[in-house]
């Protein structure tokens, strides 16, 4: 593996159409919200799309993901399909999770999507225990597992990150800080901010990586993925982003500035990859038309599969609370 | 009793739950066993005594002191393919993974639209009367049973010991299983020819028609003591052991309540909020015109278990509350 991937014209394309794609699905979200036809909390994840596109893009298959509340970026860029989780959202039957789950509990067994999890640091331990079960089960098989900066303040973030390289786990620990953990900033939090430190305290190879460039996260954890399918353990990546929006739809932002978050907006992964390519002749003015007409049309899909869904029958309610059988 | 040929077997408690886990590692490459000083130390309570050597240190994993992500681990072994059993050394630690326990094991079912089950099973130990003060000697078996999503089971015979973890391991869903921490001495005659128990109903482990005595852990043992006092006076008291504490076994229990028409709960945990408090709002609600006597509940006492023998003695439900309380029950006929 070399330091950096060679990015070519499709590949760099892609990267730039899950980017959109991911961006373009939560503005529609925000809308759908104001229009109350979404509801609950909502937690948009603008600004970070280039952590889970880049990613992903190290993943096969047969890989495992665990996810965070903010979920919706890492399900669209794994693969899950968009009606389905616009439909989880309307709170329809048809949603990833039956309308269970709502936006921060996106599930998808066919693609080893183990869920957002909406207790903070509560998914490290889960993804301890995928990789012991792939060890035995599925050799080779890789868990990456998502959690903002804020988990490092949790007991669990610790005891997971002792358990994953004493057990020599394949887990790849994608560390998302977006430097506010809901309004508490870093420095008012850790001790350390370099989160990645925390993780080298416990031996395992970890690296900064700068989180509004999809191409430096896939690098990155292309070589995180090689380490755990080679049985050399875990990995850590603390890419460093910033979200855009407010930590969820209710909130006021007093705890930052409009000239940070300006600051930041100029680093744009989505406007940034796309003047990139450009840039390197690699999209035209005819293939970007094709790419946004193109999500926008799988957006509008999503958008009538989820009002065409249906909701779930009421007696129903208490099904799934204890299963009859383990699925297949 | 059985019928059968085959000699029974006198085992403790200890070793009926030893070798439950022997066989399940035995029967299932996909079960292993994790916990704290589970391999090397042989368990807290020598449960787990030389499994490290017969199954190794990947089947037999001795974990750090990491409550909450070695239950995680448990759970996420579990939805990814895994059979996993996860020892917890005592219950009082539990609650350093109760958010693992609440939020994912009993959750992940129903809030992922059934895609995943959780085929785990947590022993733990629990109770009081080994002199361990507070933090070792809670029973908190009943909080766990106030959560949809888990089954709650309570051994408290050696047959249950020895085949309640087969039934619980063969369950689609997570299990806990609370093993009392006096009775792991306790002796039995093992009849041979059980090979299985339900993990769905509560046992009438000794019949009678004057009063039901529901109670289950090691409080069975000081219910059946009770009953036998009381038949020398002419009062016929129904053990009924309540074995799994969620889902109840309203049946069971409403069927032996109806037939006494008077009813003791006797229970380990404290009396407000606890097991017993549901087993006595759901004969109210439903018995209400069967009963000739108020429910009487005999609780431990509202206290973090003391240390001293008199007091952790006085803190717990006893032999002599049940007596005499069936005595007032039964005299007022």
């Amino acid at each position: 593996m070399s330091e950096r991937p060679h990015i070519d014209r499709q590949h760099g394309q892609q990267l730039f159409r899950d980017m959109l794609r991911i961006r373009r699905f939560e503005a529609k979200c925000a809308e759908l919200y104001q229009a109350q036809k979404i509801r609950g909390f909502l937690h948009l994840y603008d600004g970070e799309e280039a952590v889970a596109v880049g990613v992903m893009q190290a993943l096969e298959a047969h890989d495992a993901v665990v996810a965070t509340y903010r979920d919706h970026g890492h399900a669209i860029a794994r693969g899950l399909a968009m009606g389905s989780l616009m439909a989880e959202m309307f709170g329809k039957v048809e949603g990833c999770s039956r309308g269970r789950g709502g936006s921060m509990h996106f599930f998808d067994r066919a693609r080893r999507f183990y869920g957002g999890n909406a207790i903070v640091g509560g998914g490290l331990p889960l993804s301890i225990g995928i990789a012991l079960a792939d060890k035995e089960l599925r050799p080779g098989a890789v868990t990456a597992c998502f959690f903002g900066e804020g988990a490092a303040g949790e007991g669990e973030f610790h005891e997971s990150m002792n358990l994953a390289e004493l057990w020599e786990l394949p887990v790849i620990f994608v560390c998302e800080n977006n430097l506010y953990a809901m309004g508490m900033p870093l420095e008012l939090a850790e001790a350390e901010t370099d989160i990645f430190r925390k993780a080298q305290a416990y031996r395992m190879p970890s690296e900064k990586v700068d989180g509004m460039n999809p191409v430096a996260v896939e690098a990155a954890a292309r070589r995180a993925v090689e380490r755990a399918r080679g049985g050399k353990g875990p990995s850590f990546l603390e890419c460093r982003t910033y979200r855009f929006r407010a930590h969820s739809m209710f909130d006021a932002q007093l705890y930052r500035t409009k000239e940070e978050i300006a600051l930041w907006k100029e680093r744009d992964p989505v406007p940034r990859m796309q003047a990139w390519l450009e840039e390197n002749h690699m999209l035209s003015a005819e293939e970007l038309k094709r790419i946004e007409d193109q999500v926008d049309v799988e957006i509008d899909a999503a958008v009538a599969f989820a009002e065409a869904g249906q909701w779930e029958k009421v007696e129903d309610l208490e099904r799934f609370v204890l299963m009859d059988e383990v699925p297949e | 009793m059985s019928s059968s040929v085959a000699k029974p077997v006198r085992m403790t408690y200890r070793e009926a739950c030893r070798q439950a886990i022997r066989d399940a590692l035995t029967n299932d490459p996909r079960t292993f066993l994790m916990g704290e000083d589970v391999g090397l130390y042989g368990g807290c309570y020598a449960v787990t005594k030389g499994l490290l050597d017969e199954f190794g240190p990947s089947r037999i994993r001795d974990t750090p002191l990491a409550e909450s992500a070695f239950v995680g681990a448990g759970i996420g072994a579990a939805i990814a393919g895994m059979h996993p059993i996860v020892e917890i050394m005592t219950c009082n630690f539990s609650l350093l993974a109760l958010d693992q326990i609440l939020n994912n094991a009993a959750s992940i079912a129903h809030m992922s639209g059934g895609q995943f089950a959780v085929p785990l099973v947590i022993r733990m130990a629990t109770g009081a009367g080994r002199q361990l003060a507070a933090q070792h000697s809670h029973s908190l078996e009943g909080w766990y049973a106030h959560i949809p999503g888990l089954k709650v089971l309570a051994p408290g015979t050696v047959e249950d010991a020895r085949h309640m973890l087969r039934s619980a391991l063969a369950d689609p869903n997570p299990v806990l299983i609370f093993e009392h921490i006096v009775l792991y001495n306790a002796e039995d005659e093992l009849d041979p020819a059980v090979e299985s128990v339900d993990i769905g109903s509560a046992k009438i482990r000794r019949p009678g028609r004057d009063i039901s005595v529901l109670t289950y852990g090691n409080s069975l043992p000081k219910a059946l003591a009770a009953a036998e006092t009381l038949a020398k006076e002419g009062i016929e008291a129904e053990v009924v052991d309540l074995r799994v504490l969620r889902p109840l076994d309203n049946a069971t229990i409403f069927e032996s309540v109806t037939r006494t028409r008077r009813c003791i709960i006797v229970d380990e945990g404290w009396k407000s909020g606890s097991i017993s408090a549901e087993i006595a709002a759901r004969l109210s609600e439903d018995l209400f015109f069967e009963l000739d006597a108020p429910i009487r509940r005999i609780c431990s006492s509202e206290v973090p278990i003391p240390y001293s023998r008199h007091m952790e003695e006085a803190a717990l439900p006893q032999t002599s509350a049940i007596i005499e309380t069936a005595r007032s029950l039964v005299g007022r006929r």
